[in-house]
């Protein structure tokens, strides 16, 4: 019909949003930072037996200037919020960012003066993943949740959250 | 940095690899010699104690396992039998050597994640890989005795949650066979790998004296060479029936701690395989009507069983006034719970003793005067968990 049957096999037509979000998707570095016992899942999620390596994102950074994803592992309190936040803001654009379990999502069985009940209160969160502590499966699923989400996005959009447009 | 000075004052944390969850650490640094070095705590404070202060007796226990969160049964345990011990219930045999086997069970895959953790932070990340391979079949374990992987509560006031399952005894011995393999892989990898005794060595020593006065319980202390390990000392939970060896360190650094750890396992093991071989039959739960819950099956077929089932979940049972501590050792030292009963469904104080807080304290005299790259070994040599530290 048009220009595709002209070109050869070797080069593929697309848009600008999908090849860049394959990109993101697939090479989603997470912030290397547990908080409490979700963080023990979250590193056997990185272990052998689960392998989030399938997924393009063994690498975990230990800086906050180096990650795409902040995978927030554990109860928040009210001391480590502020650290959080920053962590957040250090991380550069585009990012995201999971909450993991109960507590990072709700406060979960803390309902009490310590802890900040739900991360969202201090950052924005994209995917939401219950259970105390959640099986390494789930944060998989958590994870594939979020790279949908992430193939829907556009670099139009405006992400007022991240402090400036990406374009 | 001001002018003047000539130390530079460098912070670490709460957001490092190496602090194992968020331990903040202010270090006073001489060029490369660390001359102050301070753990600000409390990153994770989630107030357990006072939580467990509005609750009633048994739904405190699911706190119990969001403390020391690498080792669920040991806690549980710790706050059971000081429970029972407030509300004097005798525990029937099959149940005490369960909770031994679980309980080693526990202290292997508290080990598992400290060696693996520890070698990835002297820069041997394959560890971590080999551990959490190994330690996977624990969980497996933990989630057909519990079914949960992680947060069991398994161990309740009286007994068990529920029976232990069929194949209980099949699939602990092949946890053991994975675990004494993996024990093969380690040690070929670690213990006389020059790098690894390089950086282990002679680091973060402290002796017998230091020690004691620091209150350290543990691998901590039995790495200064103190025979002391509450199991031997003040067996609780039947312990005095197995034979077992305390293994005890010469130096007091890194590399002894290592070395004791690893023995530990082998030791759990030998405990495992006794209970095993010679455990008990009888009922998964002491039969104390109105304090015990009563088994399951009960309350689904038995009129008075459904209605104390009913009681003690609504309202639970009244502890007398008094107040007990019971010390159990777990994997990181001596865990501790202090009750004080009022006479009322919910524990008017629950105090608990955790041994990595208390072992944590050591860091200033292992790091002060000594090298900088060595803060990081020291940190990890003492196995802590932040969960239980802040609690
Ligand atoms: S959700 Fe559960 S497992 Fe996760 S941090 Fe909270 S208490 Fe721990």
């Amino acid at each position: 019909m048009g220009i595709e049957e002209k070109i050869p096999d070797s080069i593929i037509l697309t848009s600008l949003d999908k090849m860049v979000n394959w990109a993101h998707k697939r090479s989603m570095w997470p912030l290397g930072f547990g908080l409490a016992c979700c963080a023990i899942e979250m590193i056997s999620t990185f272990g052998p037996h689960f392998d989030v390596a399938r997924f393009g994102m063994e690498v975990m950074r230990p800086s906050p200037r180096q990650a795409d994803l902040m995978i927030v592992a554990g109860r928040v309190s009210h001391k480590m919020a502020p650290v959080v936040r920053t962590l957040y803001e250090q991380m550069p654009n585009p990012k995201w960012v999971i909450s993991m379990g109960a507590c990072a999502s709700c406060g979960g069985v803390f309902n009490n003066y310590a802890i900040v009940q739900g991360v969202d209160r201090i950052i924005p969160v994209d995917v939401y993943i219950p259970g105390c502590p959640p099986r390494p499966e789930q944060l998989l699923d958590g994870i594939l949740t979020l790279f949908k989400q992430v193939e829907k996005e556009s670099i139009k959009d405006d992400h007022p959250e991240w402090g400036r447009k990406l374009v | 940095m001001s002018n003047t000075s000539k130390t530079v004052t460098l912070n670490m944390g709460p957001q490092h690899p190496s602090t194992h969850g968020v331990l903040r650490v202010i270090l006073e640094l001489d060029g490369e010699t660390v001359v102050k070095a301070e753990p600000v705590l409390g990153y994770l404070h989630t107030g357990i104690e006072k939580t467990m202060e509005s609750k009633l007796y048994y739904k405190v226990l699911p706190c119990t396992d969001r403390m020391d969160y690498l080792a669920p049964m040991s806690n549980n345990l710790g706050f059971c039998l000081a429970v029972e011990k407030l509300m004097e219930i005798d525990i029937p045999d099959k149940v005490q050597w369960v909770r031994v086997c679980l309980a080693e069970l526990t202290r292997i895959n508290s080990h598992l994640v400290w060696l693996g953790t520890h070698a990835l932070d002297l820069g041997a990340m394959s560890m971590l890989l080999y551990t959490f391979r190994d330690r996977e079949s624990i969980m497996d374990m933990y989630e057909a005795v519990g079914g949960q992987r992680m947060m069991t509560t398994y161990i309740r006031i009286g007994g068990l949650a529920m029976d232990i399952p069929k194949d209980f005894e099949k699939d602990i011995r092949n946890v053991i066979k994975v675990i004494n393999n993996g024990l093969n892989d380690y040690e070929t990898l670690l213990t006389n790998n020059e790098i690894f005794i390089n950086r282990t060595k002679g680091v973060g020593v402290l002796t017998a004296d230091e020690a004691i006065n620091l209150s350290l319980s543990g691998p901590m202390l039995r790495g200064s060479g103190i025979k002391h390990d509450l199991r031997k000392a003040n067996p609780y939970s039947s312990y005095e029936k197995f034979d077992f060896e305390v293994p005890v360190g010469e130096n007091g650094d890194a590399y002894d701690r290592y070395l004791i750890r690893v023995e530990e396992i082998r030791q759990s093991i030998r405990i495992m395989e006794q209970t095993l071989d010679g455990m008990p039959e009888g009922p998964y739960r002491a039969h104390v009507p109105g304090i015990v819950m009563p088994p399951k099956e009960d309350v689904l077929y038995k009129m008075e069983s459904m209605i104390f089932h009913f009681k003690l979940i609504t309202e639970g049972f009244k502890a007398p006034v008094g107040s007990v501590y019971q010390g159990i050792e777990s994997g990181k030292g001596e865990m501790g719970f202090f009750i004080s009963g009022d006479g009322t469904n919910k524990p008017h104080r629950v105090r608990v003793r955790p041994p990595s807080f208390i072992n944590l304290a050591a860091l200033p005299k292992m790091c002060e005067g000594n090298m900088f790259s060595d803060v990081v070994c020291a940190i990890g040599s003492i196995d802590i968990v932040l969960g239980e530290v802040d609690r």
